[in-house]
């Protein structure tokens, strides 16, 4: 049932939102995630954007994931 | 592909570094079998597609549990909106995957091959859309999902609301994940010592929603994300706090889940829902996991608004569903399993929804070459 592939927000008109994967767009409802700007990406869910990627945390986890590497080395 | 892409997917694919943290969960010393179980359908195809299993050292068993909403959801629920798709005056418009699933006697299917109304929506808004452009025509939507649907159901019911419709309803069988959890351990039928938990739903419910089990039970949980790294670095995160005796609620994803989740969905949710008991597939009725809707907007309900008599319900024969989604069986221990049963001709729905436990499992080779 879940997406999990993040998708980019390119527009937003009032609460609906357009987004953008691999070239196809189409319109979600930002009533649940009302922060949501242009630029983000963000899940979606039955049509709705349910949450906001965060992009400083994806980072972290890739570190965490190099960390990782690294202490495996030592 | 752009840099976007690699950010947030490709690098969590990176096949280097999933050898790397294989390698070193390979390294961790067990003490004893692990047996970790996910309650997301998505887990469960993210396992076997990406082929987790296989990195995994010898000790540590995946389990599937009750993560699939279609899977899930009763007979008699699936009975009740057959019955209702045949009234004229009504169109049912569902999620495709329900589409197959068998009731008592028939499926959605087969009730639209021979001419109920059903129309498949991918969103509750488009349901409202049909109910919009079809004033004469009373419109149900068939609410099946967890807490991360929920919040969009609600969301739609708001709608409705706001726009003064008076065509519109829903037969919500909504159920609540940690609920299932808490009654898989309560049982006692299988031995968990660690949840993979659901991402998406925990995007909405946060990593609160999962505490009793850490606490009062003593089992870790991991909320995980659905690439492959993410399963894998959340499987060692579980190991780890077996390894220490330490049991907590950690967020593996944290790009999409808040340890509070999304408080302006749950708002919402509780605005138009509250907490009922609910029947699932296999195990039961279970206490405060399911969502009605609150008295105020039973208007909305279509099951209070039409008078429906779907009959007496009966189980299939043979089928093993119910103890598959209990991690009780797995499918290839169920008789049906491949033979009779197959994703072309299933027979119970964890074979028909392309996350049930069954499908993955013959899709991907369970059972096969000692995969289990």
């Amino acid at each position: 049932m879940c997406l999990a592939i993040p998708v980019k927000v390119t527009e937003i008109t009032g609460a609906v939102a357009r987004v953008e994967m691999a070239g196809v767009t189409r319109e979600v409802s930002v009533m649940l995630l009302p922060e949501t700007q242009v630029g983000d990406y963000v899940l979606v869910h039955a049509g709705f954007a349910i949450e906001r990627i965060d992009e400083q945390e994806a980072a972290e986890t890739l570190r965490l994931f190099s960390e990782m590497e690294t202490n495996l080395e030592n | 592909m752009s840099n976007d892409h690699h950010r947030y997917v490709a690098d969590f694919r990176n096949a280097e570094v999933a050898r790397k943290i294989a390698d070193r969960l390979a390294a961790r010393k067990l003490e004893r079998t692990v047996r970790l179980m996910e309650v997301c359908g998505t887990h469960t195809v993210a396992i076997w597609k990406h082929g987790i299993r296989q990195l995994l050292p010898e000790g540590i068993t995946l389990l599937s549990g009750p993560g699939c909403p279609v899977c899930v959801t009763t007979n008699a629920d699936v009975d009740l909106a057959i019955a209702l798709a045949r009234r004229p005056d009504v169109t049912l418009a569902t999620f495709g995957d329900m589409l197959k699933v068998p009731g008592s006697y028939s499926s959605l299917q087969q009730a639209k091959a021979e001419g109920a109304g059903i129309r498949i929506v991918y969103s509750p808004l488009d349901a409202l859309r049909i109910a919009q452009d079809n004033p004469s025509t009373s419109v149900v939507f068939f609410a099946v999902g967890f807490e991360t649907t929920a919040p969009t159901i609600a969301a739609s019911v708001l709608e409705a609301e706001r726009q003064e419709l008076d065509n519109f309803y829903i037969i919500s069988v909504h159920k609540l994940i940690p609920p299932a959890m808490k009654a898989l351990l309560d049982s006692g039928e299988v031995r968990i010592d660690g949840f993979i938990c659901p991402g998406h739903v925990s995007s909405i419910i946060g990593a609160r929603a999962y505490e009793f089990i850490a606490n009062d039970y003593g089992i870790p949980c991991v909320i995980s994300g659905f690439e492959p790294l993410d399963v894998l670095q959340s499987i060692d995160m579980l190991v780890a706090q077996i390894n220490e005796r330490r049991a907590s609620v950690e967020i593996e994803y944290s790009r999409a889940v808040r340890r509070e989740g999304n408080k302006v969905a749950l708002e919402l949710l509780h605005r138009v829902f509250e907490i009922a008991d609910a029947d699932w597939r296999g195990m039961g009725i279970l206490s405060r996991s399911g969502l009605k809707l609150r008295p105020e907007y039973s208007r909305y309900d279509a099951e209070q608004v039409f008078d429906i008599d779907s009959g007496p319900t009966r189980d299939h024969t043979g089928c093993s569903c119910g103890d598959v989604l209990r991690g009780a069986m797995t499918p290839s221990d169920c008789r049906l399993f491949a033979k009779t049963c197959t994703p072309e001709h299933p027979v119970g729905p964890c074979m028909v929804s392309s996350e049930g436990t069954c499908s993955s499992w013959y899709q991907y080779g369970g059972g096969t070459y000692g995969i289990r």
